[in-house]
């Protein structure tokens, strides 16, 4: 069960002709594709794609209706295989994941399918996670477009260029025997906008039609000599093929007048950003008309060497907006104009930034300063020599105070107790040599945890501690979650672990879910999906590759179970590698699963319990080592109206779930009694509610008592 | 390629009567802002407004601060073409739903005195680094609120939080109506309205949170400080209840504060309420008596130019030390008869709900050994075996229902041996604490007065229980450890006040090492200014 349900967008894809759709780039990317009779459809999640896999998810039924299969597939590398059916069927094919990373993953089998080539379109969406908010190393998919020759779209930022992609896509594909990249920007992905749509096609070949007919033809299969064949084939055959396609067809784009001395060239998806900086600059209006030639690569692999010639033609300069690094189409660009003796100038990254995001102000930057060099008659006099900013006194002033906000782990995670057991080990038996892997658990790395030292990628932090594992006085500690277990860690990681008898303790998180890309189901999944096979449990599959000291906890909240059982990890004779799998589910999975049903219960008349912690602030002492086992953010400080107290004291507000990890920290640690946990017991049966009630009478009598002989400060706030 | 020449002209005016309005909202994950994002969207779709929103949205609460992005215009035939980011100095309205990330948005140059109308949520989230600080970390909101409240054009902030809250909802609701109040956007307030019934979830709650934060802010003095966020004047000592015979005894020593000097009263008066509720009003006759030694040699030192600091430091920290945390306080405290009440109303209890209360305590050896009586407990202590033993008897976690007779009744007992508290090693060791650390500081203060003042406000240093009250008593004698060092230096006082924050600063203490070691290397080669510098 994925954290966002589409359950209701996706009858957004039942739209037919002429109508109009409200939504998500997500989803239109998928109305896309259904619109072009895909025959197939897969991916791993991952922001910003998690959300398409989602509505895939979601939307199984159209999908079946139409006769398209949805494969959730293991990995990207599985996902970039599926694609595999379009070799020899003329089936399209639609693949989505995460980039750079889940492109990494997938090389292996991009570079197989592009080598032997499509007859049916195949579609790569690539959500590019680059710049502000990114949780992946900064890199560009570019690249891998050119090193196995995959074309590259990169459109416009709005639905209707981002739909019609869709369908140029898989055309370009099919006129070449080419796979197609399709480049969406995560901030395109959550796109909120409209357009015209078409009527849903159905496959005309569908994978059912195509299984039952098997077809193969062999100058197609990767192997030599038809490899060799294939390397020329994509020179003398493909390329000229994709260059005559794009040009035919106008993918890319030219705005403004056809005249003038000066020209931008940009990726399609720089688009919004340049318009904006134009319009701040006076030479763009609302609707984007502009004063400057803006040329837009749609495509921007290949390039169109006589589109950009005359483009160049007659002007003295042109920018090129090309974000991230290296500047390939910069450099091809430069090098054509060389070749043909062009007298253009080539601009760029002299005044764009080489590395880093594009932003609205970096933009406003590069292009004002490529205008005031090379046109500044354009430019309104405000613009041509502007008046240096004003840095405001404030916002240095602001720097020193505002506190960094970084991601941490919900209210009550699972996960929180995991690594207040590693922190209570690291200070009975020191630091230990831990590497992390991807997933929410990697939020140890942040305060107060300050767990884990590298992270490799995806099913690898046990397999990056490899050079650790034959041992020395003290164990390396590994961690990997059960996405990553299943995406690739059980090979990579526990099966390299045995066959290499690693001396060292492997940690996986087990949260029932792929919690951190949105909580889609894995295979060790308690939950029952309705077309997906779950419950295989991590521990069996452990075993099943060799593992002999494995320990399945099933409650992490249980921090002196949990922290035994690492240190017993760590000093056990036993040989091998040792596998502790920590099971408790994604609290906020659980806690959109059972709140319903709660509410429905306490309706209903039926008892419920329902926990919530609390502290005694008259005992806690705010020494908040609670908070540096924890980080939770239902616990937080409060300041006590009380002039005999410096230190604020812990309080912990109405979003506490009762975890239970307040009180477990507490006990474990020895920090103090200040914690208590309340259980609110809705429509309690008659006999709780009688033994309450003498329980009551009982206590009520005695602290009166009490009360009644000494002196009362309770209308004191400050005492 | 496709030619798209719609301009041959040079426009005359760049935005020919129309122009976007930029929105942006800076939000921590978790709080709903792609609630409120949607809410806008549809707000303004509603309104005949032409609209692109997007995010760079992680997923739910583990991602820290996000923010999202919208622009509307005027819907034509054309689409317009508008940017999917917010720019410094380009925004005409921002959102902020937590005091800092107003203050990031400000940083991040989202808000700007020439146009940008902030709405901004007043109260606090505390971010991590806030809350692991030892003593207080929380970051000054004063200077922020300020801050911000200069840097827009216009001002609407208040704790729109308490509004969503008290109304059941999110605060996404309150931000919503805020806006709507605030008439930054062209939009009726049906057309607000109908957004949210159109979101269809809660519809009921966030009407409410809306109207109300619509109210305040189209009220013209919500630009001003509310009134709710400002801190609560504290309140004074309110006189006790109790029977008449320990009344007059208590309005006796009152009388004792009567006299003291007016700066010191009422510290004095809260510190005698503190000692004698965790004792009795004979233990608060010498807690008065330890206050007349500390004053008599104020007076002696000409403490009248320093407004009794010495005084008015040692009322409050005297008091906190007499009343130390004990076993006995914390069973007293959990066994109070209004503690159910508060319970209930902290964990918001419906009327007809039961409620359990489970505590979590884990005695150890030496905490048994503490409550024995004094030369019993030296005898144990003093035979490690034999507290061994009791430790690993007790030694364990243990979760007791506070609510069920059998574990009230043990903690009621526990909190009766009030009565012969005094008797206790716990005492003993504690009393022996309170002399020697107030003899110090009375010895010092002929000499260095602003040392000694520090010296007492030392206490603040010993906190909590078993191992981190060991470690911050362990921290109190170090940081005291360069009192004699620093006595014969004008700016004793100081450096060791820069001790002790620095002990509060960490939890292992190495800060605190390295300051101790900076006032060690300047007391030997007697050169403060390097010293300093290094400090610094």
């Amino acid at each position: 069960m994925a954290e966002r349900s589409f359950a209701r967008e996706v009858e957004k894809l039942r739209l037919g002709d002429g109508e109009t759709f409200h939504g998500e780039g997500i989803l239109a990317i998928t109305k896309a594709l259904l619109q072009c009779g895909v025959g197939y459809v897969g991916g791993y999640q991952g922001a910003p794609i998690s959300h398409l896999m989602d509505v895939l998810a979601d939307a199984q039924d159209i999908l079946a209706e139409l006769g398209v299969r949805y494969e959730a597939n293991a990995s990207e590398s599985a996902a970039a295989a599926m694609l595999a059916a379009s070799v020899h069927y003329p089936i399209r094919g639609a693949v989505a994941f995460k980039s750079t990373v889940g492109t990494n993953v997938a090389s292996d089998a991009l570079a197989n399918l592009a080598s032997g080539g499509v007859t049916g379109g195949a579609l790569v969406i690539v959500g590019e996670d680059y710049g502000e908010g990114s949780s992946i190393m900064q890199e560009r998919s570019h690249a891998f477009a050119m090193k196995s020759q995959i074309w590259l779209l990169d459109p416009r930022p709005n639905l209707p260029s981002i739909v019609k992609a869709v369908e140029d896509g898989f055309e370009l594909s099919e006129a070449t025997n080419t796979p197609v990249m399709l480049e969406v920007r995560i901030r395109a992905c959550h796109l909120y906008g409209a357009f015209e749509t078409k009527a849903n096609r159905r496959p005309p070949l569908t994978v059912r039609e195509a299984v039952d007919n098997p077809r193969r033809q062999t100058d197609r299969i990767v192997l030599p000599p038809a490899a060799f064949v294939h390397e020329q084939e994509k020179i003398a055959t493909r390329w000229p093929a994709a260059q005559a396609f794009i040009k035919e067809r106008g993918l890319n784009e030219l705005f403004g007048p056809q005249a003038g001395k000066l020209g931008i060239i940009l990726q399609g998806g720089m688009y919004n950003s340049v318009v904006r900086a134009l319009q701040r600059l006076g030479l763009a209006d609302i609707n984007g008309d502009t004063e400057v030639p803006l040329y837009v690569l749609n495509v921007t692999y290949p390039l169109i060497d006589d589109e950009i010639a005359a483009f160049c033609a007659g002007k003295d300069a042109v920018l090129v907006v090309e974000e991230g690094q290296p500047n390939y189409i910069e450099q091809a660009i430069g090098a054509m104009l060389h070749a043909s003796g062009a007298p253009t100038r080539v601009v760029g990254k002299t005044v764009l930034p080489m590395a880093g995001e594009y932003t609205g102000q970096v933009m406003l930057d590069g292009v004002g300063r490529f205008l005031r060099e090379y046109g500044p008659e354009m430019l309104a006099a405000e613009h041509r020599a502007p008046n240096r900013p004003r840095e405001p006194q404030s916002a240095s002033d602001l720097a020193q105070i505002v506190p960094l906000r970084p991601p941490g782990f919900c209210t009550g995670c699972p996960e929180r107790p995991i690594f207040a057991a590693m922190k209570l080990v690291e200070q009975e038996h020191g630091k230990h040599q831990i590497a992390a892997d991807i997933g929410c658990h990697l939020f140890s790395i942040l305060p107060p945890f300050e767990i884990g030292g590298t992270t490799m990628g995806y099913g690898l932090g046990p397999a990056s501690n490899a050079a650790f594992h034959g041992g020395g006085g003290k164990r390396p500690i590994s961690i990997i979650g059960d996405g990553g277990f299943w995406h690739n860690g059980l090979s990579s990681s526990i099966g390299n672990a045995v066959y290499n008898e690693a001396d060292g303790v492997i940690l996986v998180v087990d949260n029932y879910y792929s919690a951190a890309t949105g909580g889609q189901d894995v295979l060790s999944s308690r939950a029952d999906n309705r077309s997906k096979s779950t419950n295989h449990p991590i521990a069996d599959a452990v075993k099943g590759v060799g593992v002999k000291w494995v320990r399945q906890i099933d409650r992490t909240y249980d921090v002196a179970k949990m922290r035994d059982t690492l240190a017993e990890a760590l000093t056990t004779p036993e040989k091998g590698p040792k596998v502790i799998v920590a099971s408790s589910e994604c609290m906020l999975n659980r806690q959109r699963r059972e709140k319903p049903l709660m509410a429905k219960a306490v309706k209903d008349g039926r008892r419920v319990v329902k926990p919530r912690f609390g502290v005694d602030e008259d005992v806690c002492t705010g020494d908040h080592a609670c908070m540096r086992l924890s980080g939770c953010p239902s616990l937080s400080v409060k300041t006590l109206d009380d002039p005999l107290r410096d230190d604020p004291v812990a309080a912990i507000d109405q979003t506490c779930v009762g975890c239970g990890n307040c009180g477990e920290v507490a006990d474990a640690a020895v920090l103090c009694p200040s914690f208590y946990r309340a259980d609110v017991i809705r429509n309690p049966t008659r006999s709780e509610r009688a033994l309450a009630r003498l329980r009551q009478r009982v206590t009520r009598v005695l602290a009166g008592w009490r009360q009644r002989r000494r002196l009362d400060f309770a209308g004191d706030v400050a005492v | 390629m496709t030619v798209v020449d719609t301009r041959q002209m040079r426009p005359r005016t760049p935005f020919p009567g129309q122009h976007i309005i930029k929105l942006a909202i800076l939000a921590v994950g978790g709080q709903g802002g792609g609630v409120l994002s949607d809410w806008i969207v549809d707000a303004a779709e509603a309104s005949g407004y032409a609209v692109q929103a997007t995010s760079v949205p992680g997923v739910a609460q583990r991602t820290g601060a996000t923010i999202y992005s919208i622009e509307m215009t005027p819907r034509t035939e054309r689409m317009p073409v508008l940017a999917l980011m917010p720019s410094p100095g380009d925004v005409d309205i921002m959102i902020a739903a937590e005091l800092m990330e107003a203050g990031r948005a400000v940083m991040r140059g989202l808000v700007t005195p020439d146009r940008t109308t902030l709405i901004a949520s007043t109260h606090r989230m505390l971010a991590v680094s806030e809350k692991i600080v030892a003593g207080n970390g929380i970051a000054d909101g004063a200077t922020v609120l300020a801050t911000v409240r200069d840097a827009a054009k216009r001002f609407i902030g208040f704790n729109m939080d308490k509004i969503a809250a008290e109304a059941g909802t999110m605060i996404s609701a309150s931000l919503f109506g805020a806006l709507a109040g605030s008439c930054a956007l062209p939009f009726e307030r049906a057309a607000f309205e109908a957004a949210i019934r159109k979101g269809g979830r809660g519809v009921e709650a966030s009407l409410r949170a809306f109207g109300t934060a619509f109210e305040r802010a189209s009220d013209a003095d919500a630009t001003s400080d509310a009134a709710d966020d400002a801190p609560q004047a504290v309140a004074g000592v309110a006189a006790p209840r109790g029977p008449a015979h320990l009344l007059a005894r208590w309005r006796e020593l009152c009388a004792r504060i009567a006299a003291y000097p007016h700066a010191m009263r009422d510290m004095a008066t809260r510190g005698l309420a503190k000692v004698v509720d965790f004792q009795d009003l004979a233990y608060g006759a010498e807690y008065l008596e330890r206050l007349d030694a500390v004053l008599a040699v104020d007076k002696a030192t000409g403490a009248d130019g320093r407004e009794w600091a010495l005084s008015v430091a040692a009322a409050k920290h005297v008091a906190n030390a007499m009343a130390y945390d004990d076993v006995i306080r914390v069973a007293d405290r959990k066994t109070r008869a209004d503690r159910f009440t508060r319970i209930r109303r902290e964990v918001e209890a419906p009327e007809d709900a039961l409620v359990q209360v489970t505590e979590f305590m884990h005695p150890r050896g030496e905490e048994v050994c503490s409550m024995l009586p004094a030369g019993l407990g030296r005898f144990v202590e003093a035979r490690p075996r034999l507290l061994a033993g009791l430790d690993r008897m007790v030694n364990r976690g243990r979760r007791v229902r506070t609510d069920s007779l059998i574990w009230f009744t043990v903690l009621f007992t526990l909190a009766g041996l009030r009565r012969w508290r005094r008797r206790l090693l716990r005492h003993a060791r504690e009393t022996d604490h309170i002399e020697r650390w107030l003899a110090l500081a009375l010895q010092t203060a002929p000499q260095n007065y602003a040392l000694a003042v520090e010296i007492v406000a030392c206490r603040r240093l010993i906190k909590g229980y078993s191992d981190t009250h060991q470690r911050g008593l362990s921290k109190f004698d170090r940081v005291l450890s360069a009192a004699p060092l620093l006595a014969p230096r004008d700016d004793g006082g100081d450096w060791l006040r820069r001790l002790r924050e620095a002990a509060l600063k960490d939890e292992d203490g190495s800060a605190l090492d390295g300051a101790i070691k900076t006032v060690r290397s300047f007391a030997e080669t007697g050169d403060p200014l390097a010293a300093r510098a290094k400090a610094d």
